[in-house]
């Protein structure tokens, strides 16, 4: 047999003589000097020169040009806003209306000049609607996220992309009773937000999206985002900076030639068992950008308060009343999963 | 059954990468210390017909990945582990991004397991193992995977756990409750009964190829993807539009593939930023059920 068997199961093939032992013997040498090819098993010889005879083999120069045309960066014609010298910029409200009032009186103490939002107004809080008023109110240039698109575009979820039933089932939840308690006109104003927008913070252009610039749905973690990737994504892009949401968790990365910032989200707490939310200021600093990422305390006993009386589920007044996450926990990679309660 | 005639004259739908996210390493090749019976990829033994991957051949692509902005990094074989450098390998895969196993578990011992602690530990980024699994017991996974292989993959969890990572257990749909909710219910069970708090799971669906033809009957003729299928918003829901596969010999379209000679499209990552024509019943799989070897 051969010395990668395993001895365990082989001693225990070798006890029986039923017909899956048999077989599975058979198995486990049938490939010798075979290959399978499709569905069909020939000489090992065949398979390697078939795949040796396929696909590309370019020179150096063709993939240095080819490498250059990945990275090219793909013609955008955003305007750019601005340029601004202090900026605030958040996410995910989740109707979360008490934290966005807060966040209003905040950014403007510190002398923030704007204050831009990376969607997803709604879901998991109450009262869906009274956020626009404050939107309004504070001049918050907003983009759309996965909900806005969603619910302008009248689809049936939010476009979350969980597997796992109970996941599914509390987004639900939110998404059908933020579906309810938001108006045509809001949904409309949903529908005009643009899906992107640059400003301009010193002599820093930066990019501001939802998920990544590839999609609006793209979980940017800090454990799951290589800086590699990142830098490949700044190049692609042609920008000084990237800001994004969506995941709920906030994080800054200071690249050699750029910044990447999640902003997190101001609608609940990021799961590290305190109840404050955050959103991140930026300024330029002798020509690099200064990202803070700033806590923001609020009224969370109201917020919970109200969520009880609209009847969501206790699951997330649970969340908002002790930082940690209760529902859709699986979007998490293994790292920023370890650091969580459940 | 009526069943559509294909239109042979249509030709097969190409797919274009839209980004290189996701990079697999055919690791251990199709080597494994088990012979299981829907195994797409007949990984056995005595299966050469991929060998295993050097440090130096992983170095390599990495380097050129790192330049293409490849987000993550998956481990397949085979048996991953049989690979004698493999730690030296997710060592430096740690280095330049999050990198995940899949594994039987087989020769997850103690010590280990110590050892991925300690890489996952010093790295920025996150390392994640897919224990493969079959059924809720002995009973339903052995006959399947191998005498044995059952109360295996439970040690395996079981050290793991002890140096605190978690696993994912990954379950194909050979028993078809598995996807149900009741299924995904009784595998959660499982792993809560094995001291893990956060149950993770990954449930993919079976390919009829490999040693899984033999069992399961292959692909009927009509069930080939053809021009008219492509969907209005393309094929980006296809793995294939935002990964490759690296072996020893060259780079594969794809980790379904891997046996298949002409899904081979280069030797280095830079010679397969092109189109991939979907013309394998697999893809049909892939589109019909919407599959993703990722987790
Ligand atoms: S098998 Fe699936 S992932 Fe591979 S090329 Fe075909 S469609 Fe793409």
């Amino acid at each position: 047999m051969a010395e990668s068997m395993d001895k365990r199961t082989h001693e225990r093939l070798s006890a029986r003589d039923d017909e899956f032992a048999r077989e599975y013997r058979q198995r486990l040498t049938a490939h010798r000097g075979k290959a399978t090819w499709g569905e069909r098993l020939v000489p090992l010889r065949e398979f390697r020169e078939a795949a040796a005879a396929s696909g590309r083999q370019g020179s150096a120069k063709d993939r240095a040009e080819a490498l250059k045309a990945y990275l090219r960066s793909r013609s955008d014609p955003t305007p750019v806003e601005g340029p601004y010298s202090r900026v605030a910029v958040f996410g995910g409200i989740y109707n979360n209306h008490y934290a966005l009032a807060a966040l209003l009186e905040d950014a403007a103490r510190r002398g923030a000049e704007a204050v831009y939002c990376l969607g997803d107004l709604g879901g998991f809080g109450p009262n869906p609607e009274s956020v626009w008023p404050l939107l309004e109110q504070g001049a918050v240039r907003t983009i759309q996220g996965n909900y806005e698109e969603s619910l302008a575009g009248g689809r049936e979820d939010c476009n979350c992309g969980y597997t796992d039933p109970r996941d599914n089932h509390f987004a639900e939840i939110s998404y059908r009773y933020t579906e309810e308690g938001c108006s045509q006109e809001f949904k409309e104003y949903m529908g005009q937000l643009p899906l992107r927008r640059r400003i301009q913070v010193g002599n820093r252009e930066l990019l501001l999206v939802h998920g990544s610039p590839r999609r609006i749905n793209e979980f940017l973690f800090h454990s799951a985002s290589p800086t590699p990737f990142l830098e490949a994504l700044l190049a692609q892009n042609d920008c000084d900076g990237i800001l994004c949401t969506h995941t709920g968790l906030h994080w800054h990365r200071a690249l050699g030639d750029g910044d990447i910032v999640n902003v997190g989200v101001i609608g609940r707490p990021a799961n590290d068992g305190a109840t404050d939310v955050h959103y991140a200021l930026l300024e330029e600093r002798q020509g690099r950008l200064r990202v803070e990422l700033l806590p923001l305390r609020y009224d969370y006993q109201a917020l919970a308060q109200e969520m009880r009386q609209e009847k969501l589920p206790e699951e997330f007044v649970e969340t908002i009343l002790t930082g940690w996450w209760t529902t859709c926990l699986e979007i998490l990679p293994p790292r920023e999963r370890a650091a969580s309660r459940y | 059954m009526a069943v559509a005639k294909p239109d042979s004259a249509q030709a097969a739908p190409g797919v274009a990468l839209s980004s290189l996210d996701t990079l697999w390493f055919q690791v251990a090749g199709t080597v494994c210390n088990l012979a299981c019976t829907h195994c797409f990829v007949s990984s056995s033994p005595t299966n050469r017909t991929h060998e295993f991957m050097s440090l130096e051949q992983v170095r390599g692509y990495l380097s050129e990945a790192a330049q293409l902005g490849v987000k993550e990094y998956y481990f397949t074989g085979g048996e991953a582990f049989l690979n004698p450098q493999m730690e030296a390998i997710l060592e430096a895969t740690l280095e330049v991004g999050p990198a995940s196993v899949l594994t039987n578990g087989l020769l997850l011992d103690p010590d280990r397991c110590i050892r991925l602690e300690a890489l996952a530990t010093a790295s920025e980024y996150s390392l994640d193992i897919r224990i493969s699994l079959d059924g809720y017991d002995a009973a339903s996974n052995d006959p399947i995977r191998g005498p044995g292989s059952f109360d295996r993959a439970l040690d395996a969890i079981r050290n793991l756990v002890a140096v605190s990572i978690n696993p994912v257990l990954t379950v194909t749909e050979v028993h078809q409750d598995s996807a149900s909710a009741e299924g995904k219910q009784r595998f959660f069970e499982l792993l809560r009964g094995l001291g893990v708090d956060k149950p993770r799971l990954k449930v993919l669906p079976v390919f009829r190829i490999g040693a899984e033809a033999e069992r399961s009957g292959a692909y009927e003729s009509w069930q080939r993807l053809r021009e008219g299928d492509t969907p209005e918003n393309g094929w980006e829901h296809l793995q294939c539009s935002s990964c490759r596969l690296a072996t020893a010999t060259g780079v594969w379209v794809c980790p379904i593939l891997v046996n298949e000679p002409t899904a081979r499209m280069g030797e280095s990552l830079t010679d397969t930023l092109g189109e991939f024509t979907l013309d394998h019943p697999a893809c049909w799989t892939c589109h019909v059920y919407g599959v993703s070897c990722r987790t």
